[in-house]
């Protein structure tokens, strides 16, 4: 099989990775969330007039909690993906496996006819 | 992409969820009825939320020295189509404004809309003219899912520009200036995560290409003539 997709991904991973080791090494960036910036643009926009009009239900009391239920949402996700293609992938063998030997066994019989 | 607990105000959160509410009506209509009729395809969905559960939760460090995070709606827009990627979305949302303080209740319709109904339609499309002018199955996925997840990002600031245009009062030159500075925070962020989703989301349509083809030639998604091309090639 061929594995010319995995090496051009494999190789688009590794760049992003010595951009974050260069730029994280060589500047103090802080890596804050995007998600988190634009209370401080709408802060500016509006001159600190503009309220919430409602605020979360709960909140992860640390960071230690939300990084938890975060890696927890990807745990989910990657356990699903992994039990899928694993069974897909057994299937796919195990019938191949069952057509060959139907396949042989009806050439021998022919053949012992 | 998340926009924050609150941090849309009246009429605007109110009109996002005006928009949203049908689509996600229209998807778990359709998704329903895709279940009933193709059993079959049921682990493939697990897949394309799964996908979406794992990609959304990754808060990636960019250039720009701020993190962001992938979207994940590729796969499914390109699978199941637009309206049942935004009934996968709006259960990864709701999980994230529920548990994480990340996005929220009130803002929910907007991020849907973002997340689950546009970045997606993009996908969609770009997938259907890019498979119908011929080119090569894997760079279209990729184009798909790096455009579909920049276009959340673009939604986003546009819904941001029009809650808080530039000195208050919503005029075009208004809405640029803020769209503009909320841009700026996103736009420049996302672009090498979108290449990243796009190339994780065609490697993992290999494997599916690789295991399950009938499937996907079964649901239109790909036409038997260009499955037989790819495991040509791959084999």
């Amino acid at each position: 099989m061929s594995r010319k997709l995995e090496l051009i991904v494999l190789a688009i991973l590794l760049i992003f990775a010595a951009q974050f080791f260069y730029i994280s090494s060589t500047t103090d960036a802080e890596y804050g969330g995007a998600d988190d910036k634009p209370e401080g643009v709408i802060e500016e926009i509006t001159g600190g007039t503009y309220k919430p009009i409602a605020e979360p239900i709960w909140e992860p009391p640390s960071t230690e909690i939300e990084s938890l239920l975060f890696a927890l949402q990807a745990a989910i996700g990657a356990g699903i993906i992994g039990y899928v293609f694993g069974y897909y992938r057994a299937k796919k063998k195990y019938e191949n496996e069952l057509a060959y030997k139907g396949k042989s066994k009806s050439e021998g019989d022919s053949q012992s006819l | 992409m998340h926009i924050m607990e609150g941090f849309l105000p009246t009429p605007w959160w109110q009109i996002w969820f005006a928009v949203s509410i049908p689509v996600i009506l229209y998807g778990i209509h359709k998704l329903n009825r895709l279940v009933k009729e193709k059993r079959e395809i049921l682990p493939l969905l697990a897949v394309a939320g799964a996908f979406i559960f794992v990609l959304s939760s990754l808060k990636l460090p960019s250039v720009t020295g701020s993190c962001s995070h992938p979207t994940g709606t590729g796969i499914a827009a390109i699978m199941f189509g637009p309206a049942i990627t935004a009934v996968l979305s709006t259960i990864v949302l709701m999980y994230q404004a529920l548990f994480l303080a990340h996005g929220g209740l009130t803002t929910l319709g907007a991020n849907v809309l973002s997340m689950g109904i546009v970045g997606p339609v993009v996908s969609y499309l770009i997938y259907k003219a890019g498979m119908k002018a011929k080119i090569n199955f894997y760079f279209v996925v990729f184009l798909a899912t790096a455009f579909g997840d920049w276009a959340t990002y673009i939604v986003t600031s546009t819904q941001l520009a029009l809650a808080f245009p530039a000195g208050g009062v919503l005029t075009f030159g208004a809405f640029l200036s803020s769209f503009g500075k909320f841009a700026a925070v996103f736009a420049f962020t996302q672009v090498p995560l979108a290449i990243m989703e796009g190339a994780v989301s065609a490697l993992l349509f290999k494997y599916v290409v690789d295991l399950k083809s009938e499937i996907l030639v079964e649901m239109k998604v790909l036409e038997d003539s260009v499955v037989r091309k790819l495991r040509g090639l791959s084999a």
